[in-house]
């Protein structure tokens, strides 16, 4: 008796699974489509946000153009595909008549305050060729300068095109603030059906 | 002579007809399927090629007879393009005896369902020809497959076939269809329900469709046995497929789902044969994208002793009611 439950009675009920699967798959044949026709549709903002594209750099609260960034380069230290190339600015060389300054300021027994070179990136070149979005630069940034942006769309034909300099990046995202994430006229494809 | 031409030109409309019907069923159908897919994984399948992507399989088409025609080295050219020539023939001539409707039935057969039992075997042996005459692993392994699948799957699908026929005391299509005239209660699905699913399942067996597509089984065998297969090749077993497919939910459709006559007396026509063979399609499609391929034993297993056993019995069953 337990046999022919075993090989008989049971296998008939569990055809029962199959219908299962078809009514599963029939159901997702109805539901809208959530693929993004891209030239006639852009994804949606909330799903534009939680997208992790190329490193970036963050502009400072109050000077948008000008980065967090204090050329640590512990981003540079960390990156494990040495993507990422940073060149600290240089003091600025004193005149001879401010050195002669100096010198007499020292001779009187008097503090002397040396200008110091400024604290952010002559240079912030970033070679995506070579990236790996691991996102150790991001975590170890000290001044939470570094962040992925969200250039979703973005195109190169050639790998000069690929190394950008985040600098300039940064200028051009802060004076051109009225769009910040490059947006096409397309409708955003939140859950449009194709019918 | 009069006679023999007389004779010969509703054959040759016929013949004609079958290749346009089934051109237009394998364009549409690999349309479908592709669509079907899509949306069943939620995406939207074939769109680029003009509206919602419908001349799409007519560009693969093109673009498959555009190709080159490649015979492998130590291949047997003979039997290499024998094969798909053998597939694709003997679909042209199992759509005569179906009849579509009233009047739209290629040629009156008295022992149409034979017919088509003995021709649609030829696709068995272009698989098996087609994987040993291509001189590749691949092809030797789906060939073999397929030899012991439709040698398996046959039996079944002959049984339930001849259960009918115990019915309807005849093999002609035509008269089975019209022995289910009137309404939806005379149709042999509520007098043979065990039929009409052994034959279901069978069906799939037979036209080596998912997910008993074992001879093909691409993610094991490549492609199986069309693996060294170019070109129009490739096409015609592609075309032949589908072909095999209308045929078999075409005599499905006439054995168990009244042919051309409607679910209410008076109305029929060809358009009830067509919707009935398009859903039987589109179960298919549906049946491909929803079950994983069985394991080859399995496969076996559900002929040899689910199906077979079932399949005997029913017939033995008709038989006694039939004589009481």
């Amino acid at each position: 008796m337990n046999a022919l439950r075993k090989h008989v009675i049971q296998p008939i009920i569990d055809c029962w699974s199959l219908l299962v699967g078809l009514k599963i798959t029939g159901k997702y044949f109805c539901k809208p489509l959530i693929t993004v026709h891209y030239p006639r549709q852009v994804i949606d903002d909330e799903n534009l946000t939680t997208y992790g594209g190329h490193v970036e750099l963050i502009g400072k609260p109050k000077d948008p153009a000008m980065p967090k960034c204090i050329s640590c380069m512990m981003c540079v230290t960390n990156c494990p595909s040495g993507c990422l190339k940073v060149v600290k600015q240089k003091v600025e060389k004193p005149t001879p008549e401010q050195e002669q300054a100096w010198k007499e300021a020292e001779e009187r027994g008097e503090k002397v305050v040396k200008p110091k070179a400024p604290k952010n990136p002559a240079k912030f070149v970033y070679d995506y060729t070579l990236c790996s979005l691991c996102g150790t630069c991001i975590d170890n940034c000290p001044a939470k300068s570094l962040k992925f942006s969200n250039n979703i769309y973005w195109v190169a034909t050639s790998r000069k095109e690929m190394k950008i300099d985040l600098l300039a990046r940064l200028k051009g995202q802060a004076t051109d603030l009225s769009a910040p994430a490059p947006k096409t006229e397309a409708k955003p494809a939140a859950a449009e059906k194709e019918a | 002579m009069n006679e023999f031409i007389q004779n010969l030109i509703p054959v040759v409309i016929a013949v004609v007809g079958s290749m346009v019907w089934l051109g237009i069923n394998a364009l549409v159908l690999v349309y479908c399927e592709r669509k079907f897919a899509g949306h069943i994984q939620r995406r939207p399948g074939p769109f680029e090629v003009g509206p919602h992507g419908v001349l799409q399989t007519l560009i693969d088409g093109l673009k498959l007879m555009g190709k080159q025609l490649l015979t492998p080295d130590n291949a047997d050219g003979f039997l290499y393009w024998l094969a798909p020539i053998l597939s694709m023939i003997p679909v042209l001539l199992l759509f005569m005896p179906i009849p579509y409707g009233p009047v739209l039935t290629g040629m009156q057969v008295n022992l149409g369902l034979l017919l088509i039992l003995a021709f649609s075997s030829f696709n068995g042996l272009a698989v098996i020809l087609a994987g040993w005459a291509s001189n590749n692993k691949w092809g030797v392994l789906g060939a073999a497959r397929a030899v012991a699948q439709t040698v398996a799957y046959e039996i079944p699908l002959l049984l339930t076939v001849l259960a009918i026929a115990f019915m309807t005391g005849t093999l002609d299509l035509t008269e089975i269809t019209a022995q289910q005239a009137g309404h939806i209660g005379n149709w042999f699905i509520w007098k043979q329900p065990l039929a009409f699913i052994i034959f279901l399942i069978a069906m799939f067996g037979e036209t080596n469709r998912a997910p008993f597509d074992l001879a093909e089984a691409e993610s094991e065998l490549t492609a199986g046995f069309h693996t060294e297969y170019s070109s129009m090749g490739f096409g015609l077993f592609f075309m032949a497929e589908y072909g095999y497919m209308v045929v078999i939910c075409s005599v499905c459709s006439v054995l168990f789902l009244g042919g051309f006559h409607g679910p209410i007396p008076g109305i029929e026509g060809w358009w009830w044969m067509l919707a009935k063979t398009y859903a039987l399609l589109f179960l298919m499609i549906w049946a491909r994208w929803t079950f994983p391929r069985v394991r080859f034993d399995q496969l076996l297993n559900i002929n040899w002793k689910w199906l077979l056993p079932l399949a005997t019995f029913n017939l033995l069953a008709t038989a006694l009611i039939m004589k009481l």
